[in-house]
């Protein structure tokens, strides 16, 4: 009775369909894209700028990326809720900030302190969920606000000395690379993450929610979503991995300061819109997302190898930013089109 | 009325002849032909996807027909845009106005076009008294310079008619605008539409309800699958006629409820009251009955249904399913208690419009079909394939996104959502509201076929119709409170209204 009652789907759904898997090719296609961006830039960058294929630029550019794809996690899960959080770089700041402070003053073992940094982040966080959930204030406003609350901060708890007697053992264990490659060692834990965040995002009862809420909360929350709830732990979380990061960030450069990790956050929204999540919310995979994040990476290290200056880098990261934008929308709409005049073809040609 | 209302011997004001127009390899319309006369309310009718819509878009000018001809008084007439619509005097007006919410009333009748004093500055005074105007012809009162923000449904398609006559507008073509109207609305609504008529207008009316279509119209136009198929003076047909030309077959346009075996109370309310919005709200629901909820847009119908469904809060009061007390404010623990809510706004409350039909089949379901926490496709395949295909519902895959399914279809995949949860109690709010006659019936039958597997069926529906067709037992709404109850003997046309407009004995 089951085939009687799928009956062939008539004309018009079948038309429309066909233009929606024409629709989700063209979402697919965009991981596509940026995989063979990635390789492209790989091999651009290996045959003109000199040093960049050698194991030694492999290991610093990866390093490099690693607080970037830290924080790219919670920071796509929030922006497919259709919110933001722009605080993260001075989150990382005033986590490394505290860590200084705490290493330089308090007499503390130096593995409780990483795991007080990381509550403290997990606070900031905390706050920034408060004002976005609990007073239901835009999150691009509260966290811009906070962007400069936090940096201000992070100056107040150290001021302009920067701490950097950490002990070498630690400092040299998170830049060290796994025996025998040139692979960080830190990348391992950076990609269980990963690993973790997708699982969430992607096959997980909270995933879908997420997606839900962030296409139209209304809807998700008659189907019982808690939305505010779902949205503050994002937040928490962002403000924990920030923590993190900020350990990382210290231990790498060896260097507790108030101005650690300034304009990250440009950098962390570029690679994230640019791995295909769309701004708007309610799209976008965590796939894409790492690839972003590498094909960033790639593009900024190959730059600066060939002595491009900071101010052209972060020309570069901003133009990245608006095309990750504008692209996505531009080749569903000419998809669209093309679509259309093929059809249009198709019916009036005979 | 005038014995030949039927049989207009003037020439026509606007004709469509031969209208085709196809959306890639599908034919909207083919060869439609309509005619409408000065003073004339026209109906056209026909199932959800018969090619209303493109006909009505098309008159709006937003779009250009394959071929055929249009004339207005005789001229021929090219309509390359809406501006181009309005030049030619026809106004559309749609289900869901499109005002400027923080605009006020007169701003939006004006908008783009307001009456200026030196330096281009906007004389609101003569914006506001050309509005008064306008709404002292319509014979209503709104006032002029209050935001359109919070005018009811009616009132904000009032706003747009005044808008339309302010340009002098000859044909008004009304796509669907009593679908959220109460019946006291629908007769205003109707009384504007008359004296428009009266002045040599002609209305284009476009319903799914036949009462209205039969006490508005003098002919009727049937469209079936992109094609005309009739047009006649209303005086000469049946509801059954026109339902048998709308499908080609033989419908029941109602399916009456089965009488079902009464259980035990599931869902009862005690006392719930939230200021401003409802009082003192008291009735119980038992398995195995539907019990409509009857009354005036506004009255507090939904808002009821939100409270006891934990989206809205509420001040004082109780509400209790299968005689557990059921905390406030949470739809996750209404749905654990085992109530679930088709809500009455489909496209924003109802679906999730941009993800697919399997995800929103799913949903609420979503935790349930997880393994460790874990989700993975085959659990939500599975879950979305036996619910939509047990509601039939019509999509040629499973991830197609639910906003290009018809109205019918997507209201079967908001229904398979919540029927998947294995409801205790099913509140529905408007659940036929916008769908056509084949798929109403279904829904029908179907909510028929639930009471009498024991669930308890709160249903809300402002068409009194279904109302006396589908309830066990009527409670009718006035005003925040519940005013009357009535058996499904008692309950009739006269008895529901008159509780429903506040007048006869409180319950």
């Amino acid at each position: 009775m089951s085939h009687d009652t799928l009956t062939p789907a008539p004309p018009v759904a079948g038309r429309q369909s066909g233009r929606l898997a024409g629709f989700g090719t063209a979402l697919g296609s965009w991981d596509a894209a940026i995989v063979a961006g990635l390789v492209a830039a790989v091999l651009v960058a290996s045959a003109a700028v000199p040093n960049f294929a050698t194991g030694r630029n492999a290991q610093f550019l990866l390093l490099d990326l690693v607080p970037l794809a830290l924080l790219a996690l919670p920071m796509t899960l929030i922006i497919v809720t259709g919110e933001i959080d722009l605080s993260v770089a001075s989150m990382v700041g005033l986590c490394s900030s505290l860590m200084g402070q705490l290493w330089l003053s308090s007499g503390l073992s130096l593995e409780l302190i990483c795991v007080l940094v990381v509550l403290l982040g997990a606070l900031l966080g905390a706050v920034n969920g408060v004002f976005v959930t609990g007073f239901g204030l835009p999150s691009l406003a509260v966290t811009i606000g906070t962007l400069a609350l936090y940096r201000g901060l992070s100056f107040v708890v150290l001021g302009d000395q920067a701490v950097a007697d950490f002990p070498a053992d630690w400092t040299a264990a998170v830049v060290r690379p796994i025996p025998g490659t040139s692979i960080p060692v830190m990348v391992v834990p950076v990609l269980l993450l990963a690993l973790v965040f997708g699982v969430v995002l992607h096959a997980t009862p909270a995933g879908r929610a997420l997606y839900a809420m962030g296409n139209n909360s209304e809807a998700a929350t008659f189907a019982g979503v808690s939305v505010a709830r779902t949205k503050f732990w994002l937040f928490v979380a962002s403000g924990a991995v920030c923590g993190l990061a900020g350990l990382f960030w210290t231990l790498r450069y060896a260097s507790a300061r108030g101005d650690n990790a300034t304009g990250l956050e440009l950098t962390v929204v570029t690679a994230v819109l640019l791995g295909g999540v769309s701004i708007f919310g309610g799209r976008g995979r965590l796939l894409g997302v790492v690839a972003g994040v590498l094909l960033l990476g790639v593009v900024r290290n190959a730059l600066q190898l060939a002595d491009v200056d900071a101010n052209a880098l972060t020309i570069v990261t901003g133009t990245l930013l608006i095309a990750s934008v504008v692209l996505p929308n531009a080749v569903r709409d000419i998809r669209a089109r093309l679509h259309r005049r093929r059809q249009h073809t198709r019916v009036t040609a005979p | 009325m005038s014995p030949d209302a039927g049989t207009i011997t003037s020439p026509p004001l606007l004709v469509l002849d031969d209208i085709a127009k196809s959306f890639g390899a599908v034919a909207a319309l083919r060869g439609v032909h309509l005619e409408l006369h000065p003073g004339e309310a026209h109906a056209l009718v026909g199932e959800n996807g018969a090619g209303k819509s493109t006909l009505v878009k098309i008159l709006a000018g937003a779009h250009a027909p394959d071929s055929g001809r249009i004339t207005l008084d005789g001229e021929p007439l090219l309509l390359r845009g809406p501006a181009d619509a309005r030049a030619a005097g026809i106004a559309v007006i749609y289900q869901e106005p499109t005002l400027f919410p923080d605009l006020t009333v007169a701003e939006n009748i004006f908008m783009g076009r307001q009456p200026l004093r030196s330096l281009r500055r906007v004389d609101i005074r003569e914006m506001n008294r050309a509005a008064e105007q306008l709404f002292a012809r319509l014979g209503v009162r709104i006032d002029p310079a209050r935001p359109a923000r919070g005018l009811s449904i009616a009132d904000q398609q009032l706003v747009e008619i005044a808008k339309a006559i302010s340009f002098d507008a000859r044909v008004l073509v009304m796509d669907e605008p009593t679908a959220a109207l109460s019946g006291v609305e629908v007769e205003r609504l109707f009384g504007v539409a008359r004296s428009l008529c009266a002045r040599g207008a002609a209305v284009l009316f476009i319903s799914h309800r036949f009462d209205e279509v039969f006490d508005l119209c003098q002919r009727l136009t049937v469209l079936r699958d992109g094609a005309w198929v009739s047009s006649d003076p209303t005086a000469d047909l049946t509801v059954g006629e026109v339902v048998r030309r709308m499908v080609g077959r033989d419908v029941d346009s109602l399916f009456p409820k089965q009488d079902t075996v009464r259980r035990d109370t599931l869902l009862e309310v005690r006392g719930l009251s939230r200021a401003g919005v409802f009082s003192d709200v008291s009735f119980h629901v038992r398995g195995g009955e539907i019990v409509a909820l009857a009354g005036l847009v506004g009255a507090g119908r939904s808002e009821v249904a939100r409270a006891i469904f934990g989206i809205d809060p509420y001040d004082t009061g109780e509400v209790r399913v299968a005689g557990r007390v059921l905390p406030a404010g949470s739809a996750a623990k209404a749905i654990g208690a085992g109530l679930a809510l088709v809500p009455e706004d489909r496209r924003q409350q109802g679906l999730v419009m941009e993800l697919s039909v399997e995800r929103n089949a799913t949903l609420v379901r979503r935790g349930a079909l997880a393994r460790l926490g874990l989700l993975f496709g085959g659990a939500e395949r599975a879950e979305a394939r036996q619910w939509t295909r047990r509601l039939r519902v019509k999509t040629s895959r499973l991830t197609a996104a639910v906003g290009t399914l018809s109205g019918g279809n997507q209201q079967k995949v908001v229904l398979a959502k919540w029927l998947a949860t294995r409801p205790r109690v099913l509140i529905v709010d408007e659940p036929t509201r916008g769908i056509d006659v084949g798929t109403k019936s279904e829904v029908h039958r179907l909510l028929s076929e639930l009471a009498g597997e024991g669930m308890g069926i709160l249903m809300i529906s402002s068409e009194l119709p279904e109302v006396l067709g589908m309830a066990d037992r009527v409670l009718v709404m006035h005003e925040g409170r519940l005013v009357r109850e009535l058996s499904r003997d008692e309950a009739d046309e006269t008895s529901v209204m008159f509780a429903a407009t506040g007048q006869g004995a409180t319950a």
